[in-house]
């Protein structure tokens, strides 16, 4: 029993639910939705020192004993998500509190605020869910706040994404539901300490046909090739801070369940090949993708599709070399993809505009915006020393390792792709900073912004400049410390793999000593 | 009859998914609903048999099985679950009918400028026309 272990959707649940009284007042809002996201990142901390310590920890809530009652488990991998992604929810929403002032969000704070913790505890639910039954209910409350958030301040573009993004979620969470009822035909169980004991004597038939309707469920969401039609058309609609927050962290929380439960209940790896074949596909698919695009959101959501193939092929390799990478690979891509995004809201915000063919000069303009987008672009093209580097070397060094012919293929795909990311980043690079604004038909463009010196800004609309672009770089920051903090996240990253893969520590921790 | 549900779940199963393939978002929620209806009976049926009522420290007499109370209350979870996501389909499918004056999922914008570009590219005036109205729009 742990009383810290539900905190992490307990808080935001409980904020949510305060903040509907008070919903007029924007200070209230923003100051209790700040520090209950501060209280997660405290609680995540907290629990990863207690995991550092004591292994893995878990809360049966409602007093019913393991198989039955409803189980929280934390283990290295869940605590490492947890830190990372309230980092990241933090920040993101620190940002939309500076940007709520001035930018260009008509979104109303009494929807967006409440919405924003429902995400969160949904997020934060799905990494301690210790059975099936539980990690569906987390997507759900993570998916339906979703809802919400890709159609707050509807346009007709907005309202065609939504409606395609909720009916693709939609199906995917039917076929979760189908797979968790098959699976308890199947085993008589849902959770997934007890169900991991039990799979191994399912006939392979079962069990393969098992494991690829949970790798269909979880590809949907997490949008891997070929089901990842639906993520570059839906995620660029929506307000850009809340595509960060999207891209950040709902398909990262999809690789996880996928590495879950693929390590968790099929040990004996039957779908590994079809695993290394999609994630070489959705690299290629995804990165080339990025290079027809000439929106600057859309480039990004296909880079974002790529990159889940690398997290893919680290599953896919089950190796302890593999899933270290795959788990650094979740930790840098969290980060960088959602500076990102934040990043290229401050280039919209300096220009108006998304679309290379009418972007241009922003390097003059605002040198630090510059700064801000090359660091995290350099860092998710992989190019040293940054933490795209570290990740992607783990990758690579366990793909070489693998002795397979289709993992060295796959290894060489996966260099491809980080080049093929470079090329699409120097292309936003080269065209939307270093070109000539002569050059770039831009209908109008608003003055230079000196972030804060104009005298036309109010108090308060300085204070926000300041606060969105403190907050970005931040999160730079971030994404650098992943690279200089290498060698204890590596550590840290081999040590969850090696539990993942050896299974004992997990099961004993939920079913007690006498689990096989 | 174990049969006969096993057969509505697959009938209800392709007749969901066939109008979730719809243009029209009424259609794609009754689609919607049906699949969630046929999920929920494959709980059901995951539970086994019928029996007594499971209800702690009631004796049974002699070899009388008690129902599985687990995929029941996980069917009711996600009874709940679906009933609300379906209202918010219909709140989106309603305010989609207020912006486009029509409840059909529109054509994706992407799509079609770059299958404009490729009639552009063959010299089609009309096209790019379309492009450039679809850019102030």
């Amino acid at each position: 029993m742990n009383v810290l272990l539900p905190l992490p959707f307990v808080l935001p649940l409980a904020g949510a639910a305060l903040m509907l009284p008070a919903w007029r007042s924007q200070t209230w809002l923003r100051l209790l939705g700040v520090g209950v996201t501060a209280g997660v990142v405290a609680v995540s901390v907290a629990l990863a020192v207690e995991v550092a310590r004591e292994g893995v920890i878990t809360t049966q809530t409602g007093g019913w004993p393991a198989p039955l009652g409803i189980t929280l488990v934390a283990d290295r991998l869940t605590v490492l998500m947890l830190v990372v992604s309230s980092v990241v929810l933090l920040a993101i929403l620190l940002y939309a509190v500076g940007q709520g002032v001035v930018g260009h969000s008509e979104a109303r704070p009494s929807v967006y605020y409440p919405a924003y913790l429902m995400l969160s505890a949904g997020v934060c639910l799905s990494f301690l869910a210790g059975d099936l039954f539980n990690l569906f209910v987390g997507f759900e409350v993570m998916l339906a706040s979703s809802y919400v958030l890709i159609t707050l301040a509807p346009t007709p573009a907005r309202m065609h994404a939504g409606t395609m993004y909720v009916v693709v979620s939609l199906t995917s969470s039917i076929l979760f539901l189908t797979t968790i009822g098959l699976t308890y035909t199947a085993t008589g169980t849902v959770n997934l300490a007890d169900l991991s004991t039990r799979t191994e004597d399912l006939p392979a038939g079962t069990r393969t046909a098992l494991a690829l309707m949970f790798l269909v469920v979880f590809g949907i969401k997490g949008a891997v090739a070929p089901l990842h039609l639906w993520l570059p058309d839906s995620y660029p609609a929506a307000i850009t801070k809340i595509t960060a927050i999207f891209a950040a962290l709902l398909t990262k929380t999809a690789v996880y369940a996928m590495i879950r439960t693929q390590t968790l209940l099929f040990p004996q790896h039957d779908v590994g090949t079809p695993l290394l074949v999609l994630a070489a596909l959705t690299m290629v698919v995804g990165l080339l993708g990025a290079l027809t695009q000439q929106d600057i959101h859309r480039i990004l959501s296909f880079v974002l599709v790529g990159h889940i193939g690398f997290m893919v092929f680290g599953l896919a390799l089950f190796s302890v070399a593999g899933l270290t990478g795959a788990i650094l690979y979740l930790v840098h891509h969290i980060i960088v993809q959602a500076t990102l995004f934040l990043t290229s809201d401050l280039m919209q915000d300096e220009t108006g505009e998304t679309s290379l063919e009418r972007i241009g000069g922003l390097a003059g303009a605002s040198a630090f915006t510059a700064v801000l987008f090359f660091v995290p672009a350099m860092s998710l093209s992989g190019v040293p020393p940054l933490s795209g580097f570290v990740a992607k070397l783990a990758l690579l060094q366990a793909g070489f390792g693998s002795g397979r012919t289709l993992g060295y293929a796959v290894t060489s795909v996966a260099v491809l792709a980080s080049l093929l990311t470079l090329v699409a980043m120097s292309r936003i690079w080269t065209m939307a900073f270093w070109r000539p604004r002569s050059q770039a038909p831009a209908p109008e463009l608003p003055p230079e912004e000196k972030a804060g010196e104009e005298p036309g800004l109010s108090r308060q609309q300085r204070y926000s400049h300041r606060l969105v672009r403190t907050v970005t770089a931040g999160m730079v920051a971030c994404g650098l410390a992943v690279a200089v903090l290498a060698g204890p996240l590596t550590s840290w990253s081999v040590q969850a793999a090696g539990d993942l893969l050896d299974r004992t520590a997990y099961q004993h921790a939920v079913l007690g000593e006498e689990a096989p | 009859m174990s049969l006969v549900l096993l057969v509505v779940v697959g009938v209800l199963f392709s007749i969901g998914f066939y109008l979730l393939m719809q243009r029209s978002l009424i259609r794609i929620v009754v689609g919607f609903v049906l699949l969630g209806h046929a999920a929920n009976l494959g709980l059901l049926l995951a539970g086994g048999p019928a029996g007594a009522p499971p209800l702690l420290g009631r004796h049974l007499p002699g070899g009388e099985r008690m129902t599985d109370p687990l995929p029941q209350a996980m069917a009711l979870t996600a009874i709940v679950i679906t009933f609300g996501v379906t209202a918010f389909l219909l709140a989106l499918a309603y305010r989609s009918w207020l912006f486009l004056d029509e409840d059909k999922v529109q054509d994706d914008v992407e799509d079609r400028r770059v299958n404009a570009e490729a009639r552009r590219g063959a010299g089609d005036e009309y096209a790019s026309h379309e492009v450039a109205e679809e850019d102030h729009g």
